[in-house]
């Protein structure tokens, strides 16, 4: 009898352990978010947007990201989307991709040269994300779901959660496709499910702490894709916007609160 | 290189000015292997007057967010942030309390 008490008692005591760190963790969350840079790269953002650019010497200001040229107000809350002039679904980079070689006239291989930055020096992809990005705080994430081809890249974006391959035999779902499970003090969330992928994806592009770097939603892709040891996938391919439709759309309705602040 | 941007806001809260300020500086220290790097000075003027002078150091982060709360104040009074830093380049903004 006491002994099944003892074992009774050692529960409830790791139960609250755990309520513990969950309410620490979200604490230093909450400290990070107030010591936040990200505004300063809104910031930049904002000026490489109107800075002229390329052998058109134009900046990217008529970039029309799916709510009208130039219009900028929610239109990160309602990408990735169908675009009719690309044929092709697009998430924001890929987007910002074709205006570069449409509006500006640069090549695709300049253009995408150093999407991905570092500390010392951030990457035009990572300060333009930042900026438009926050033109839709506080608005509903609603990704293109209705085309056939926003259908088809939804489709595709569950098959690839779901693939397993490469030299691990991982998939997305080998780390985000149970409950309750954490790589140190790093939650994995079950992306497949609603309730999970809505904060996350609500929450990015964002700013990391730990590296002193912002992060686009193409970058954390490309990122999973390495820590599963397949091979690097070609930035803003069919397979990477697909998988960020297939977030997106499971995250949809949730209210953009991005640029977010991460450990 | 030239200074980034910097950001800030000041607002009335219960009889006393809070100011929030971000700075774009890389903050460079020893360990990084490159050379030494990062504000020492950081002045904040309240309408003109000098109401806080600090010396920081290589501790502070990157990208540095400072918080100050002034005592009294009022709507429009202009607030003043400026840093130096340990190669003579420095920035500053100003802004109108909210």
């Amino acid at each position: 009898m006491s002994r099944v008490l003892l074992f009774l008692l050692g529960l409830l005591a790791a139960s609250a352990f755990a309520q513990d760190t969950k309410k620490e963790i979200q604490k230093y969350q909450q400290m990070i978010a107030e010591g936040s840079p990200v505004e300063l790269f809104e910031l930049e953002g904002e000026a490489l947007w109107k800075k002229p650019q390329g052998p058109r010497n134009a900046s990217l200001e008529k970039c029309d990201l799916g709510q009208g040229p130039g219009v900028l107000k929610g239109a990160y809350a309602r990408l990735p989307r169908y675009f009719k002039d690309a044929d092709r679904v697009m998430d924001l980079e890929t987007r910002l991709l074709h205006c570069m070689t449409t509006l500006q006239g640069r090549s695709r291989d300049e253009a995408t040269k150093r999407v991905f930055g570092n500390e010392n020096q951030p990457s035009e992809m990572e300060y333009l994300s930042a900026y438009i990005a926050a033109q839709s705080r506080g608005m509903k994430l609603a990704a293109g779901s209705s085309h056939p081809k926003e259908k088809e890249a939804y489709e595709l974006g569950r098959a690839l959660f779901f693939h397993r391959a490469g030299g691990w035999d991982m998939s997305c779902a080998s780390c985000h496709g149970e409950e309750n499970k954490r790589i140190r003090m790093q939650d994995l969330p079950v992306l497949s499910k609603k309730e999970y992928a809505r904060p996350i994806v609500a929450t990015w592009p964002a700013y990391r702490v730990s590296n002193s770097q912002f992060k686009t939603m193409q970058w954390r892709i490309n990122d999973c894709y390495r820590q599963m040891r397949y091979p690097e996938p070609n930035f803003a391919s069919d397979a990477t916007i697909a998988l960020n439709v297939y977030l997106t759309v499971t995250a949809a309705g949730e209210p953009y609160r991005g640029p977010g602040t991460k450990r | 290189m030239a200074a980034g941007p910097m950001k800030m806001r000041a607002t009335l809260a219960g009889g006393n000015t809070d100011v929030r300020v971000l700075m774009t500086h890389p903050m460079t220290t020893a360990q990084s292997g490159q050379a030494l790097h990062f504000i020492q000075n950081v002045v904040v003027k309240q309408n003109g007057r000098t109401v806080i002078e600090a010396e920081i150091s290589q501790a502070v982060s990157r990208n540095p967010v400072f918080t100050f709360r002034l005592k009294g104040g009022a709507k429009g009074d202009t607030i003043e942030v400026s840093w130096l830093d340990n190669k003579g380049e420095s920035n500053k903004i100003e802004t109108a309390v909210a």
